[in-house]
């Protein structure tokens, strides 16, 4: 026991993010500083020279995105990470990472938004991350972590992941998971499947030269372009789905949540435990490809659904799509930086359960103790 | 076993070594943990807070709704943690800094002075391990000699100088909270020094 605990590590998410892409074989890092997600930023700063690698802090979130386009353009695992506002700046390049195929690890360390918003955990980029967010017809694979360990050992399969498919994967965390501190194992052998990438751009020299673009403008070239791409997010959605089913056996509700929602829930299921409610709960860990099929299944069992998130509403869209009219989805949220108690989400499972049903609360009466550095006061 | 902790003082009280340190004594203790520090605006004077959960089982929730132990180190943290308290929680009051307003009567309260001893021993900076050798004292969470390697090895270099003032701070926080409290009921043998 004791020789198994000395390989631990106590270390923040982010830490826990930035030293598992080393372990994964990542050589470059290009980002910019912003919170909650400057801990892995330092740490990549000081890791990488000690590694060989290239550790640079971009002008700007745009610059950072591009550079990482031009690393895994070289054939090289790249890594680039930054929350909600640097997001933003980057979808553009994130657009052309996946219209070029390019595999790249994005981090997004969730923070309150819209706008400059606040540094508190968010889970509001959730549309951004899984819908495309930049333009035209394209997927991110989006791994949704729920622990510092979870993070380590999603950053390792990003990265086969990028390679494999040829497309970016966008590790979707939040300010909490980015700042918490927990201990952290490392994998001793990484599944680093570093294939000899041959598309890309590495020197001609003795082969015909590769072409790293997204732009087609001969008619009809873009159009079966994009319907080999569809085909690739058809393969990714039949292989890549991940998810934790908790409970969900005779469980007359289903909470679905992800990240630290997800944790909070299951708080919230070890809290009824013996009072004769039965709750159950889904955690997608891919957030896109999204796990459909679990979902109905447990559509035709359960009385209702309850997606419970740190935002107005978003992953609750893909629910409602998924078990479409089988099963009311319910919703709770908190936004803002707001964090759900798991007292919140009880009181909300009972709300579903009364007999009256008619008590649908679903945005939270403001709260009256959001003191600084009190962002997780609970409302009595 | 699970025990739930909030810190709370200023930023430069010493709550986020307090935490860290206590958080890897108990990981290396074998015991699952998270810490969650609050971060950003929490600059040398602000407020901070901190959430620690160490348990023998899978710890879901890192937020801390109800806490077994409240540590507060000042003021406006006192005027605070009143969302963080039920019936059974311990509180331990920096009763230097903290002046009580009102009654908490069904709280188990601890105060121990422990800017005043920090400054008896010459470095305001080890209140936190004044607290924390009261903690420990009445919690037994840790074993003391596993919080002091922790101690000794986050202290090194420039800061090795610090050791002995911080060691002393904890057995001195020990010291009182056995002297106040526990009238020499029951004296632990510390390996410490």
């Amino acid at each position: 026991m004791k020789s198994s605990n000395n390989k631990k590590h106590l270390l923040t998410g982010n830490e826990a993010a930035a030293e598992a892409a080393i372990l994964a074989g990542c050589r470059h890092y290009y980002g910019y500083p912003i919170t909650p997600q400057n801990e892995l930023i330092n740490h990549m700063s000081i890791r990488m020279p000690q590694v060989g690698g290239t550790f640079l802090q971009a002008e700007s979130e745009i610059a950072a995105i591009y550079m990482a386009y031009g690393g895994a353009a070289a054939g090289a695992r790249v890594m680039t990470s930054s929350s909600g506002p640097g997001i933003s700046l980057m979808q553009e390049g994130i657009s052309y990472l996946a219209g070029s195929e390019l595999p790249c690890v994005i981090v997004n360390v969730q923070r309150g938004g819209p706008g400059l918003g606040d540094i508190s955990p968010s889970q509001a980029d959730y549309f951004q991350a899984v819908k495309g967010g930049g333009h035209g017809d394209y997927h991110n694979i989006v791994l949704a972590p729920a622990s510092a360990q979870e993070i380590a050992d999603l950053v390792y399969d990003a990265f086969d992941l990028a390679d494999r498919y040829r497309n970016p994967v966008m590790i979707l965390g939040d300010a909490q998971l980015g700042q918490m501190m927990e201990p952290v194992e490392f994998r001793k052998t990484p599944r680093t499947h570093q294939t000899v990438k041959r598309w890309a751009l590495t020197g001609a020299e003795g082969r015909a030269r590769n072409i790293v673009k997204s732009f087609y403008p001969v008619k009809g070239e873009l159009e079966t372009f994009n319907i080999r791409l569809q085909r690739k997010y058809r393969a990714v959605e039949q292989e890549e789905v991940r998810y934790e089913e908790v409970n969900t056996q005779g469980a007359e509700i289903i909470l679905v949540a992800y990240g630290t929602c997800a944790r909070i829930c299951k708080e919230a299921i070890r809290r009824a435990s013996g009072t004769g409610l039965q709750i159950g709960l889904l955690r997608p860990i891919t957030l896109w490809p999204f796990p459909k099929e679990p979902l109905r299944r447990l559509a035709k069992k359960a009385r209702a659904f309850c997606v419970v998130e740190m935002s107005a509403g978003q992953m609750v869209e893909d629910v409602r799509l998924a078990v479409l009219d089988r099963c009311p989805v319910h919703f709770y949220g908190r936004m803002g930086g707001g964090v759900p108690s798991s007292r919140e989400i009880l009181k909300k499972v009972l709300n579903i359960l009364a007999p009256e049903g008619t008590l649908e609360l679903e945005i939270p009466e403001i709260p009256t103790e959001l003191g600084k550095g009190l962002y997780f006061s609970t409302i009595p | 076993m699970t025990e739930k902790i909030i810190l709370i003082g200023y930023g430069g009280q010493g709550m986020m070594l307090f935490g860290r340190l206590l958080a890897r004594a108990t990981m290396l203790d074998g015991k699952q943990v998270t810490f969650f520090p609050s971060y950003g605006t929490e600059v040398r004077g602000g407020a901070a807070c901190y959430h620690l959960i160490v348990s023998t089982e899978e710890i879901y929730s890192p937020v801390v709704e109800e806490a077994d132990t409240i540590i507060a180190m000042n003021q406006p943290s006192y005027l605070k943690l009143k969302n963080y308290l039920k019936p059974s929680s311990l509180l331990f009051l920096n009763s230097s800094l903290v002046k009580e307003v009102e009654s908490l009567n069904e709280i188990t309260t601890y105060r121990i002075p422990a800017t005043e001893i920090a400054n008896e021993l010459g470095n305001v900076v080890a209140s936190n391990m004044v607290m924390m050798g009261a903690y420990n004292t009445i919690k037994n969470l840790v074993p003391l000699p596993l919080f002091l390697e922790c101690l000794q090895s986050s202290l090194r270099g420039r800061k090795a100088p610090l050791l002995e003032v911080n060691t002393l701070a904890l057995l001195r926080g020990e010291e009182y909270v056995k002297k106040t409290y526990l009238k020499g009921e029951r004296i632990f043998k510390t390996s410490a020094v």
